[in-house]
């Protein structure tokens, strides 16, 4: 492989700069050209059917912390990856260098690999053209979000926290991505979003509460209001009382939600449950959950981000996967759903890969009722705004361990009385899903653990905490 | 200016005819020019090119086959008295220049929202280049060498009836770094890193049970070439490691109780990353992580007071070669200060934290201790661990079961987790015995404990000895926003520790 760095023309070079400036991404018909140029290069090298991933970002970060910046970055990077099928052979080679040696030397690298291996009986060939619905999430003022916007927002925020003699911690993201995807046998998918997310940890004393949210436009929440609420938050979390572990009814905020039920989904991919690492082995089509749980994977959902197509470019599908408490339905690369004689819904990875496809955008169908009424209507239990540090105990019953976090709450008589130490919990997440009391409204809910999904706040009975710590 | 005199290797030799060399130098100080024309007070220039590779197999099929490589550069600035960074896979002058531009802008924003002016410690200048040591490149070893050596791995595990999935995997990275400062330093590094695993699950009556060997998530990782995966010798133990998967459906559930608990050294690796590790990250310890990793219980009062575990309990943080072929191991930090081996705990006692030319001057430290690690190019450094390991003890492993009447011996990482301030944590494990009357006895499923990160340490009353220790790699610590991932090394023996509970995961009350 060439380590010259990249050559390029003085004119590509002033493009470049003025792109670095603005940090303005590709065009698709830019995109498509650099597509159309590797599978050009490939043709020549002896490569049956090429397949061709570009992805793109630029993204911006301001981090703060004791209520001043101190972190503050910015990236932008493009990386061509290319997949060549030779004799039922197949294998990847990704670089970031566009010039043509180093595009020659991945194409190289690719077919190398390939030529390593045996031949796979199971390598479909690429799929020719397909259909995908038009999404719009790209916002050009959440594009142009400048680092000054940002340290404005985060200023504001921090004062707020200095006014209450209070200690601020967070982030505040604006960027834009891009993918496209072309191969040999003239498929060719591009789509491209922004996004944008205000994450605030407020502390007093030796009390915290938090708060955040993402979008595709920075429009879409308000920094301030955030502060605000996790201000507020944090102000009632002092003071915290312990209380004993055991099984409480906890009211459970829809970012406690998304990370907890955030490991579940994997399981609901055909090629788990082919490998036997699923939950759902030997049941689907049987009540596993609450009659009031359903389940669908839809990356058109107005509230969810991410590209209508898969790693293979076949559009993603709407699929129930849950409905009223049955699993119902698996998502599928077109590996596994030859193999299962189905149907592919667009979930497949970038191959290859062993872990064959799972659903990434998930919509829950929410409830109706509020938070307030939630807490309202319990006589004891627990509001947990967030959990923390989740990890799988029990691969088959889905025993899930971990922490509450930024603020618990003891309710009584159907009123919040005081803020409570935080506790371990040891949950199975299928019994969880058949403990739902209550469901609020579906909303888009972001935390750390799991990817946004759009789901409820819960109130769920019989949760199991096995041990207290020290805060 | 220091400069350490040393022969430059072959492989140096040659980039520097190829041009590579030259042209980061080149870039890297057209950045450094901008940055200060632009107003930064300090500025220093990471470029990296990092090349991987990737191959497993599932099930006797070839799985992820895959190469990649990056290359970029990333520029931190001091502005106005703040921070700024911004990264760019545009290498040519201009765009070089724009990112420099760009990082200056960023700085000029922060200072929007400071409190206060940063200030570093003083460190000196350093002209150099290392390279770690390995004996074979995994990038010339034939493919079809390493995919045979899996696959025939992957066959023996699937030989052991009641075995529903087989997983083996490679993988290895080669990373150059060039680091330039604004005080003068010019630092080229290039880190040889390998790491092999297999793991086998067995389904049945309702129940997934796995082994792995020679570590779970992806087994060891470590500083060295292919000779680390010649050394693990993954063929041998592929029959054991299907076998105990197997039995682990017939095996007896872990007993909940409080009582004796021995770890395995892969075990105490992680459970030293997670009670020791992440609690002594000094930007952690003053809030900068609060919003994510969170805090730590090991406040700036508990320095040199803090009875952190036993007598027996000596842990340090050693970047240095002479420490091991660890993932924590380098001969200069991302901040361009030299390798160093620091006392965390001695006899017991907390003695230090990971810190970086910035939170070093914040506690009142005269010199940081050499621990801002990033994961490319396009990311900032920040202070990560190095390797942290607990140092062996006195006790054979067969003297230490021998010496032993009623415990229970975990193995095998199987899950982890930890709360925010790092006191509660609980693991669970792969596998696990009783140890009855010095002896092992029956096999257990399900293993878990749980406890408090002090009151866990003090209570260590055996560590085996230096035959015994092997420096473990954690490949795969998340830290940061925008996240990244970065290597660790643990050195750990099997260790005893008394009165823990022992069980509590699987609880039903």
């Amino acid at each position: 492989m060439s380590e010259s760095p990249k050559q390029e023309s003085p004119r590509r070079a002033i493009d470049r700069v003025r792109r670095a400036a603005a940090a303005d991404l590709f065009s698709e018909r830019e995109l498509r050209k650099i597509i159309e140029n590797v599978l050009r290069l490939a043709k020549s090298t002896g490569a049956s059917e090429t397949e061709v991933h570009v992805e793109e970002v630029a993204e911006a970060l301001t981090r703060f912390a004791n209520n001043a910046i101190h972190q503050n970055v910015a990236e932008q990077g493009l990386t061509v990856s290319i997949r060549t099928i030779v004799d039922g052979r197949t294998a990847r080679a990704t670089t970031n260098r566009l010039d043509e040696d180093s595009l020659h030397a991945a194409i190289d690298a690719s077919l190398s690999l390939a030529h390593s291996q045996p031949k796979d009986p199971h390598l479909l060939p690429l799929p020719g053209k397909q259909r995908y619905r038009a999404i719009n999430r790209f916002v050009k003022q959440t594009a142009a979000h400048t680092p000054e916007e940002r340290a404005r927002a985060v200023r504001r925020a921090c004062d707020l926290a200095v006014k209450r003699g209070q200690n601020a911690a967070g982030i505040f993201a604006c960027g834009q991505s891009q993918t496209a995807m072309g191969n040999s046998r003239g498929l060719f998918a591009a789509y491209r979003e922004t996004h944008a997310e205000f994450s605030i940890t407020v502390q007093e004393e030796s009390a915290a509460s938090w708060a955040k949210a993402n979008a595709a436009s920075v429009r879409d929440f308000d920094p301030q209001k955030l502060a605000e609420r996790a201000s507020e938050k944090a102000h009632l979390a002092t003071n915290a009382r312990e209380l004993s572990p055991g099984r409480y009814t906890v009211i459970l905020e829809p970012a406690a939600v998304l990370d907890l039920v955030g490991f579940l989904f994997y399981d609901f991919a055909a090629t788990a449950l082919a490998d036997k690492r699923s939950c759902l082995n030997d049941r689907m089509g049987k009540p596993l959950f609450g009659k009031n749980i359903t389940i669908t994977d839809d990356v058109y959902h107005p509230l969810q981000l991410g590209a209508p197509f898969d790693g293979e470019g076949i559009p993603r599908e709407r699929v129930l996967l849950v409905d009223r408490g049955i699993p119902k339905n698996l998502v599928y690369a077109r590996t596994s759903a030859k193999a299962a004689r189905k149907r592919p819904t667009g979930h497949g990875f970038v191959l290859p890969n062993e872990y064959g496809e799972a659903p990434m955008n998930l919509v829950f169908t929410g409830g109706n009722s509020s938070l307030e009424e939630m807490i309202a209507s319990t006589d004891r239990g627990l509001l947990v705004t967030r959990l923390w540090y989740i990890r799988e105990v029990d691969p088959y019953e889905k025993i899930m361990t971990g922490m509450t976090r930024d603020g618990l709450f003891l309710v009584e008589k159907g009123r919040v009385v005081s803020a409570v130490r935080n506790f371990r919990f040891n949950q199975s997440t299928l019994e969880m899903l058949r403990n739902v009391e209550l469901l609020g409204p579906a909303v888009r809910a972001t935390g750390e653990e799991a990817f946004e999904m759009v789901v409820p706040a819960m109130k769920v009975r019989d949760f199991q905490f096995s041990e207290v710590t020290k805060f | 200016m220091f400069v350490r005199a040393q022969n430059a290797p072959l492989f140096l030799v040659c980039a520097v005819v190829l041009g590579l060399l030259t042209a980061m130098w080149d870039l890297s100080t057209h950045a450094l020019d901008i940055a200060r024309l632009r107003g930064a007070t300090y500025a220093d220039v990471r470029g990296m090119h990092l090349r991987q590779r990737d191959l497993t197999t599932k099930n006797g099929q070839v799985g992820t086959l895959a190469q990649s490589e990056s290359i970029g550069l990333g520029i931190r600035v001091l502005a106005n008295g703040a921070w700024g960074f911004a990264s760019t896979d545009r290498l040519t002058r201009d765009g070089v220049a724009a990112c420099a531009a760009q990082a200056v802008v960023i700085a000029k924003a922060s200072a929007l929202a400071k409190r206060s002016e940063v200030v570093m410690v003083a460190e000196a200048a350093y002209v150099d280049s290392w390279q770690s040591a390995f004996r074979k490149d995994p990038f010339e070893i034939p493919l079809e060498t390493q995919l045979a050596l899996l696959l025939a791995v992957d066959a023996e595990m699937r030989r052991v009836k009641g075995v529903t999935l087989t997983e083996t995997d490679l993988q290895f990275r080669k990373i150059d770094s060039w680091f330039a400062s604004s005080i003068g330093s010019r630092i080229h590094q290039r880190k040889m890193i390998s790491g092999c695993g297999i793991a086998a699950t067995s389904f049945r009556h309702e129940e997934i049970q796995k082994r792995s060997y020679p570590n779970s998530f992806g087994g060891q990782h470590s500083l060295q070439g292919y000779e680390l995966v010649e050394s693990l010798d993954l063929l041998q133990h592929a029959p054991r490691v299907a076998e105990e998967a197997v039995a682990l459906h017939s095996a007896e559930q872990c007993p909940q109780k409080t009582g004796t608990l021995i770890l395995g050294a892969s075990q105490l690796g992680l459970q030293i990353h997670e009670s020791v590790g992440h609690p002594i990250e000094l930007d952690r310890v003053l809030g900068q992580e609060a919003n994510f990793a969170g805090t730590s219980f090991l406040t700036l009062d508990q320095l040199n007071k803090l009875r952190y575990g036993s007598d027996i309990v000596n842990v340090v943080a050693d970047a240095r070669v002479e420490h091991g072929p660890g993932l924590g191991t380098f001969a200069y930090d991302d901040e361009g200060v030299p390798a160093q081996c620091t006392d965390i705990i001695k006899d017991g006692q907390f003695r230090g934290y990971l810190s970086n030319r910035e939170t070093a001057h914040l506690i009142g430290l005269k010199r940081s201790s050499g621990t801002m690690r990033t994961e490319s190019w396009n990311r900032l450094p920040i202070i990560r661990m190095t390797n942290i390991s607990l140092l062996p003890g006195t006790w054979a492993f067969d003297e230490l079961i021998a010496g032993t009447d009623d415990a229970i011996l975990m193995e095998t990482n199987r899950s982890w987790s930890i709360d925010d301030r790092r006191y509660q944590f609980q693991f669970s494990t792969e596998i696990a015995w009783e140890i009855k009357g010095g002896k092992k006895a029956r096999m257990l499923k399900n293993p878990s404990y749980s406890g408090i990160t002090t009151e866990f340490w003090n209570s260590c009353d055996a560590i085996c000895n230096a035959a015994a220790w092997t420096l473990w790699g954690t490949p795969n610590c998340g830290k940061g926003q925008p996240m990244q991932t970065m290597g660790t090394g643990h050195g750990a023996s099997p260790a005893r520790f008394q009165n823990v509970r022992i069980g509590a995961a699987f609880s039903k009350q």
